[in-house]
């Protein structure tokens, strides 16, 4: 590498270190020679290692280092040395050794024992006296004395003790409070070749500009100097965007494949009485769906108002005996407090149902679209949610038929990627006849369920609308689709909202 | 929806026809039915709701064999009197006040069509009865009974009987709390001061309907040749055409049905009656529903392909069908015959003008707007917990609250949206700050005058978490958005138990307050383990638009 250019790219704080490089090998020494804080000298390292001027090497070293009681012994002497400073002039009853060489009761009963395996005291009838031997001891400094001045300089690693100082460590370490031993980690690095040659170069700091300021512009002090090179290709710390929920993303164009299709948005509550949700699509109230297990019930409020009586009283007589048209009902008797119940909506078809309620005979023909988040009481697993967003269209329009739903299923699908589209016989107690939509799915090569669609019976749209026109209904579930888009094998992902992944998802493209 | 498994030897039998494994599979989902999987000697169906005729061997085979054009049109069932009495006492009228019942000779019992009929009866209790509920059945060995057959009602302390496979005698009352069907069922009779039996002319007890059979006359063996039926529930008509599932299916097995005469209090009436329903066809009807141009002849052509007859006019429904309420469901009947794979899909030309709701557009602008300032779109649950809506932000808001919610996490409606965001913040605290968010969610509040006792409106949230995040810089947000949304406001301070006192305002548009601002308090971050500081806004977005129109 040419010298010159590298020694243009240099940062100042690289510039700052450069010098020292060939003088020291720890990150350590460094700090001391260039006076740059850590977090700096570390990142001249570590840029001048991007740039092959030298190589870093990590290890963990053990050291030694007083701790509080440690500190404090060096200071006044340790507990063992005051005890039998105590005892000199005179022999003292055990109960007053501690205070009058100022021990806690801990030290107290360490020196005793310790001094007494050392034959440095004796005691008589709970008087105790120092012998011979510990005047002696007195006198000249202690092994442990010298380890402890030992340690109180910098980072001491257990393996260059002597076996003297091993010895004392060793005691001192059962002792409370006296040493500890820590896990350094130390920085080294090695100068390479072209480091070498980098460290003859001089260097001065602040020859070239590091940042181009305002004030260089305005005072021209820009001129004949050169910039910093910049390592260009380099990585830079990633920042996050702001952006659309990817959930509301999708529903954005499935409202945008409605409204392309001529149709127009219905919106209205969640929460609903079930005689929107249930009675007023057809569904007998003993029918399953309704229970408990698997609709959400409230608990405050429990119960709302019914709408005005002729819709009612419609609704109960296509229940109870089919009303006015050749139809025998459910034949049963029909209960209004069960259908005032309330409850979140278990299908978007509640709007439908509303909508259609709304209408004169001028309307139609009107085709109405509905995207919204619907509920189950359900345990939550990978595949199970107790929320999840359904989208829903009808047409309504006196010469609609059957073939028309097709028509408009497929041309749907289509939209939302899935021009292979295929239809079973199904079942709802709303529509007659009912269909179930399976779409190829090109890349597993097999056919998926996306949801179902029907004409609704005359036994829901008469009592509603005053006639019993045809009414296309689809309401295909969303969170199929987007799962598969957004490669997402579990529906709880959708609504995490983990902030990194949120801002990592991919766009939707469709 | 009820799934039943079919012994693939028995349905070939009674289809009349082997189909290879390929073909079932092509065929059965078009029928109207989800095929779960072949293979072996096993099909595994799932039977829609509507068809509880469907849910046995013999029920299934009838209706494919028709389908696939083996044994087409109506299926005749001879039915002879049986001779015999079931005398219903008015004692029933308040507990189980209907039952239909039918006599089937000349069964020839084994274990594999002791195992078809259990599971009849077992689905059929289970779908068609609402778990009993509505209907129980009872199919009893005729050997052991002396007729005629009494339906009573009675103090279920004095009726004592052995139940089937108990080692003794119970009283009806000590089979509720004894007898594992008992505990089952037990809450059906919960609180009945009578309890219904059936019982012989020796007074010996048959069973105690919706629980058990007795041991002694209700369990069918292999040396079973005649049974007695009964279904008894609260709607006659229900419990007739549930018998006349049943005994259509055990004709199919070989038997011959015999009807019985019942005496209510009020009037006689004989079971079972499997005459079949007459529907005038109304071709012009079902060719416009379906968009098809058929002559009556092919119209008849393919309900024949659905079991149904034709006779001057008139569509002949079988007595076992539960399903066919209008000329609609003849419509989807002729549909499937017809094949849905058949349909020539049409988009009619239909002129109507596509629109999005103004309010989701104006909705969508607002994201836009916050989007453009660098912030994250959040998406959370409408559902959530009183701890988190109140407790942890240290405020008493009234709730909408759910009923025997599955999880107890998620158990009322949000009334506000803060909690939402506050919860992705501290779900997301190994996430690099700042984490600035928002959402526009809709949030439900008490209100008596609504119709549910509910009213829902959309707030916004936005909230700023970093070492820097205070109200100037919220303030800022709040700033960019009225003047891109081009709204003038009002603030003044105010206090908010969420807030640290002195740092929140109210804002108000037209008079109209719409939100909080403000510096969120520290026991609040406390509450929720942050460790960052959090300004934010909450603007109800459903009143702000209505202060635009």
């Amino acid at each position: 590498m040419d010298i010159n250019r590298l020694v243009e790219s240099l940062h100042p704080l690289e510039r700052k270190a450069s010098p020292f490089l060939a003088k020291c090998s720890t990150l350590k020494d460094l700090m001391k020679l260039s006076k740059l804080s850590e977090a700096e000298a570390m990142r001249a390292l570590q840029w001048l290692e991007n740039k092959g001027v030298l190589k870093i090497t990590s290890e963990v070293k053990e050291t030694i280092h007083l701790d509080s009681n440690g500190k404090e012994y060096l200071k006044k002497g340790l507990p063992e040395r005051r005890f039998l400073e105590a005892l000199k002039k005179r022999p003292l009853p055990i109960k007053d050794i501690g205070k009058a060489a100022s021990l806690s009761a801990e030290e107290y009963t360490v020196c005793l024992g310790l001094l007494k395996s050392k034959a440095a005291i004796s005691i008589d009838r709970g008087v105790v006296s120092v012998t011979e031997h510990g005047i002696k001891a007195l006198s000249k400094e202690w092994l442990e004395e010298a380890f402890l001045k030992r340690v109180s300089k910098d980072g001491v690693e257990p393996s260059s003790l002597s076996p003297e100082e091993r010895f004392s460590y060793d005691i001192f370490r059962k002792r409370k409070g006296i040493v500890k031993s820590d896990l350094e980690k130390i920085k080294r690095f090695r100068v390479t070749d072209i480091g070498k040659a980098l460290s003859k170069e001089k260097i001065k700091a602040g020859d070239s500009i590091e940042r181009l300021t305002p004030d260089m512009l305005r005072d021209g002090s820009w001129k004949g100097k050169t910039f910093r090179r910049y390592d260009v290709t380099i990585n830079v710390p990633k920042i996050g965007r702001g952006r659309r929920h990817f959930v509301n993303q999708a529903t954005d164009y499935a409202k945008q494949v409605w409204v392309e299709m001529g149709f127009k948005e219905m919106q209205g509550p969640m929460v609903n009485t079930c005689f929107w949700n249930f009675d007023a699509l057809f569904t007998a109230q003993d029918h399953p769906v309704r229970d408990l297990q698997d609709t959400f019930y409230m608990k405050s409020p429990a119960k709302g108002k019914l709408p005005d009586k002729r819709i009612v009283d419609n609704v109960r007589a296509m229940h109870e005996h089919g009303g006015d048209l050749e139809s025998i009902g459910w034949q049963y008797r029909w209960d209004p407090e069960t259908a005032k119940r309330i409850i979140l909506r278990t299908h978007t078809t509640v709007l439908s149902a509303k909508t259609i309620s709304s209408l004169k005979r001028s309307d139609w023909p009107a085709k109405f679209f509905a995207v919204g988040r619907c509920f189950r009481n359900e345990a939550i697993d990978w595949s199970h949610l107790f929320e999840f967003n359904q989208t829903e269209g009808i047409v309504i329009d006196e010469d609609a038929n059957f073939r028309h739903l097709l028509g408009y299923l497929k041309r749907f699908f289509a939209k939302l990627g899935f021009p292979q589209a295929r239809f079973r016989p199904a079942y709802f107690p709303y529509t007659e006849p009912s269909v179930e939509i399976d779409v190829f799915h090109s890349v597993h090569n097999r056919w998926v369920e996306l949801g179902g669609a029907g004409i609704f019976r005359p036994e829901v749209v008469e009592p509603l609308l005053g006639e019993a026109v045809p009414v296309l209904a689809w309401g295909p579930g969303f969170d199929r689709i987007m799962m598969e888009y957004y490669k997402v094998t579990d529906l709880r992902y959708l609504y995490r909202n983990d902030i990194s992944q949120l801002r990592g998802m991919r766009q939707w493209m469709r | 929806m009820p799934s039943i498994k079919l012994n693939k030897t028995v349905f070939n039998r009674l289809v009349g026809k082997e189909l290879s494994d390929v073909e079932l599979r092509e065929r059965i989902p078009m029928m109207g039915t989800d095929l779960e999987s072949v293979g072996g000697d096993e099909i595994s169906v799932e039977v829609f709701p509507n068809r509880p005729d469907m849910l046995s061997e013999q029920g299934f085979a009838r209706a494919f064999s028709s389908f696939i054009g083996q044994k087409t049109g109506l299926r005749r069932y001879d039915v002879k009197p049986s001779g015999s009495k079931v005398i219903i006492d008015k004692s029933v009228s308040g507990v189980r006040p209907f039952t239909a019942c039918a006599i089937v000779r000349g069964l020839e019992f084994n274990d594999e069509k002791i195992r078809e009929m259990i599971q009849i009866q077992e689905k059929l209790h289970v779908t068609f009865g609402r778990n009993r509920k509505k209907l129980a059945i009872g199919i009893y060995p005729l050997e052991h009974i002396k007729l005629p057959i009494r339906y009573f009602a009675e103090d279920p302390k004095k009726v004592k009987f052995q139940p089937l496979e108990f080692p003794r005698e119970l009283t009806g009352l000590q089979i509720l709390s004894q007898h594992p069907a008992g505990r089952e069922y037990g809450p059906l009779l919960e609180g009945k001061d009578m309890f219904p039996f059936f019982a012989d002319a020796n007074n010996e007890i048959l069973s105690m309907p919706p629980i058990i059979n007795s041991h002694r006359t209700g369990k069918v063996t292999d040396q079973t040749e005649e049974v007695f039926i009964e279904c008894s529930g609260f709607d006659f008509n229900t419990c007739n055409i549930c018998l006349n599932i049943i005994v259509a299916a055990l004709a199919d097995m070989g038997g011959r049905i015999c009807s019985m005469e019942l005496e209510f209090p009020d009037c006689k009436k004989i079971t079972p009656d499997l005459e079949p329903r007459r529907m005038k066809l109304d071709v012009p009807f079902v060719n416009k529903w379906l968009g098809l141009r058929l002559s009556e002849d092919q119209m008849t052509g393919l309900l024949a392909r659905m079991g149904h007859g034709f006779e001057m006019g008139f569509v002949l429904v079988p007595a076992y069908r539960a399903d066919i309420l209008h000329m609609v469901d003849l419509a989807e009947d002729v549909a499937i015959a017809y094949g849905y794979d058949k349909f020539e899909p049409d988009l009619p030309k239909v002129a109507t003008l596509g629109e999005e709701s103004p309010f989701e557009v104006f909705r969508r602008r607002i994201s836009d707007v916050l989007i453009g300032l660098g912030l994250l779109e959040t998406n959370t649950y409408n559902l959530t917990n009183a701890v988190d809506q109140n407790s942890r932000m240290g405020t008493d808001i009234r709730l909408a609250e759910l009923e025997s919610a599955v999880n107890t996490d998620y158990n009322v409606l949000r009334a506000w949206m803060l909690p939402c965001m506050m919860k992705v913040l501290h779900d997301n605290k190994g996430s690099e700050y700042p984490q600035n968010i928002f959402e526009a969610g809709t949030c439900f509040r008490l209100d008596a005058s609504s119709e549910t006792g509910v009213c829902e409106f959309v707030r916004l949230a936005v909230a700023l978490c970093g070492p820097d995040a205070d109200f100037t810089r919220i303030k800022q947000v709040f700033d960019v958005l009225a003047q891109a949304l081009d709204f003038g406001y009002d603030s003044k301070e105010t206090e908010h138990l969420s807030f640290i006192p002195g740092r929140v305002a109210r804002i108000s548009v037209g008079g109209l307050d719409v939100a909080y601002i403000g510096e969120l308090h520290p026991q609040v971050l406390d509450n929720w383990e942050l460790e960052m500081p959090v300004s934010c806004f909450e603007l109800n977005i459903t009143d702000l638009y209505k202060a635009f129109k």
